[in-house]
């Protein structure tokens, strides 16, 4: 047997871990591959034109952004905000908790730049995070405050990965479906981005007691270090 | 019947008016690469294959000197934004609403009804041509309420376009790579070596190596799109779907989130793991890792007990 087209995994794994620009990699990777299995030249790039060709779907959702600019346009990210916002006063533990799942619903119905670090955690939930901490638990240490924003950017993380995926026009899920059909399975988006509901529940729950945890924990430091 | 070829054209033009935006705009490179890109989409299907690898090969070698940046096209400013925010309201999210809204309960309307006796739509194409005309909705939607200049969307998705740049077709290329690796044989080479490692019919423990490799891949890459035409390849579709007889649509779906599990844990996914502890100016760059491990590992558990009951106690 002729092992020699795994050298194109091994490619793809070398050259994204070396951060080459990816679409290189991927290329090179194909070429690689194709050539090993005793294609030639001209036959490895019929190939990858006609692979790339069947799956222009994939790309397809991009046609989704003339919607979300022009809605940004009108204060779309501002809106976002002032839904965020308007859970002031409540605890850490609280808050967050609803912003994972506002994160989740958002991008499960196709909106997963509402959110993000650099427009939403950094300048809002970060803070707001940090505020509520210090309003239930008195002054943080730097390491209490710390962990405070660190685990704002990770709500904001865990919010998009499990939510976004429910949204069937998105890239992961066409690709997806992309690699099952070429592989001679055809399946539908719905079909695959249900499957993603599951684990989106599983999140929810886990995530959200981490973060109560972490209130719980920050309030029974300091009942501690006072007894 | 509409057919995926409808969709090809509505993209292409999208792509094609970026083009002339961007050549407007005196971005040389951005305008070449969304011109390629909508030649590819215009003309794909009755190009050589030859010619469609040669487009392909164009995008690359457009992506691969990096001359593709982002723009600024005029837009709103913070202040105005937020004054229509104020005026607007949630209503402000409506338009964006119309699109799943569109392909969902058209999708659920369409196979649950007469309708789908119509042959109006390419079979299993209906959701996302749906989704396409929800797209169109959902902007005539916005500009006859919002009145904005004609050109507004079209720049404000130039805007977003090319904050994405190259990275828009890495699924699709990471698709075609899939497409590659099972005619050049990966799928059996790697079937007929794991058939050796894994103990004879246990599906648990493929199902474990699988999630755990997806998880693996994504950490070593940072890019779980990367590790699934490899994981597919290798274990995925030789092994638990072929040999195993597990319903595909699960393993596939949930695969990429065991993936995702691993962009958790690794500082390589620097876009979502190091740059927040930089704009949050943490002291420990891997502070937002740490937060998340505690999540990733038990929902990677889940996912591989999800894969488990999903594709095979439940399927068969």
């Amino acid at each position: 047997m002729n092992y020699w087209p795994l050298m194109g995994i091994a490619l793809v794994v070398i050259g994204f871990a070396l951060r080459f620009n990816p679409l290189l990699v991927v290329v090179g990777a194909a070429v690689a591959t194709g050539l090993l299995a005793g294609l030639d030249p001209a036959q490895v790039v019929e190939a990858l034109g006609k692979a790339f060709n069947d799956n222009r779907y994939i790309s397809v959702t991009w046609i989704i952004l003339p919607v979300i600019g022009l809605l940004e346009r009108y204060g779309l990210q501002q809106r976002a905000r002032a839904v965020i916002e308007g859970v002031r006063g409540a605890t850490m533990g609280k808050l967050l908790v609803i912003y994972l799942g506002f994160r989740q619903i958002t991008a499960a119905l196709g909106m997963k730049d509402i959110g993000g670090h650099p427009q939403a955690v950094r300048p809002l939930v970060a803070p707001m995070a940090e505020a509520a901490a210090e309003k239930s638990h008195g002054s943080l240490a730097e390491d209490e405050r710390e962990q405070v924003k660190a685990m704002a950017a990770a709500t904001d993380n865990v919010g998009l990965f499990f939510g976004e995926d429910i949204f069937f026009a998105i890239a992961s899920i066409l690709l997806i479906q992309g690699v099952f059909e070429s592989a001679g399975y055809p399946l539908t988006p719905l079909q695959l981005s249900v499957w993603a509901i599951p684990t989106a529940i599983c999140a929810f729950i886990i995530h959200g007691w981490r973060i109560t945890a972490l209130d719980r924990g920050l309030g029974q430091r300091r009942r501690s270090t006072r007894a | 019947m509409i057919t995926y070829e409808w969709l090809y054209w509505l993209a292409g033009a999208f792509f094609a008016g970026w083009a002339v935006l961007s050549l407007r705009d005196g971005r040389i490179g951005n305008s070449a690469f969304w011109g390629v890109l909508a030649a590819s989409f215009f003309l794909g299907s009755h190009l050589s294959d030859f010619a469609n690898g040669v487009l392909v090969l164009a995008l690359v070698a457009i992506a691969g000197t990096g001359a593709i940046k982002r723009s600024a096209p005029a837009t709103t400013t913070p202040e105005e934004r937020s004054d229509y925010s104020a005026r607007l309201g949630n209503r402000l999210f409506a338009p964006a609403l119309i699109v799943p809204v569109t392909a969902v309960a058209g999708t659920l309307l369409y196979n649950y009804t007469p309708l789908e006796q119509t042959g109006l739509f390419e079979a299993r194409r209906e959701t996302l041509i749906l989704f396409g005309i929800g797209v169109l909705l959902a902007l005539a939607a916005g500009m006859a309420w919002l009145r904005p200049p004609l050109l507004a969307p079209a720049e404000e998705g130039r805007r977003l376009i090319d904050s994405i740049g190259w990275a828009a077709i890495l699924p699709q290329m990471l698709a075609a790579l899939g497409a590659v690796f099972a005619l050049a044989g990966v799928g059996d080479i790697i079937g007929g070596l794991a058939g050796g490692v894994i103990p004879q019919g246990s599906i648990f423990l493929t199902v474990v190596v699988f999630a755990l490799g997806m998880a693996l891949f994504t950490i070593i890459m940072g890019n779980a799109f990367a590790a699934f035409p490899v994981m597919a390849a290798a274990i995925g579709i030789p092994l638990l779907v072929e040999t195993y007889g597990g319903n595909p649509a699960v393993i596939g779906a949930v695969g990429m989130l065991a993936g995702f599990c691993g962009t958790l844990l690794t500082p390589m996914a620097a876009n979502f793991n190091i740059v927040p502890a930089a704009l949050l100016e943490l002291k420990d760059q891997n502070a937002v890792i740490r937060q998340q491990i505690g999540t990733a590992i038990p929902l990677l558990l889940c996912n591989i007990v999800i894969i488990y009951v999903g594709a095979f106690l439940l399927w068969n």
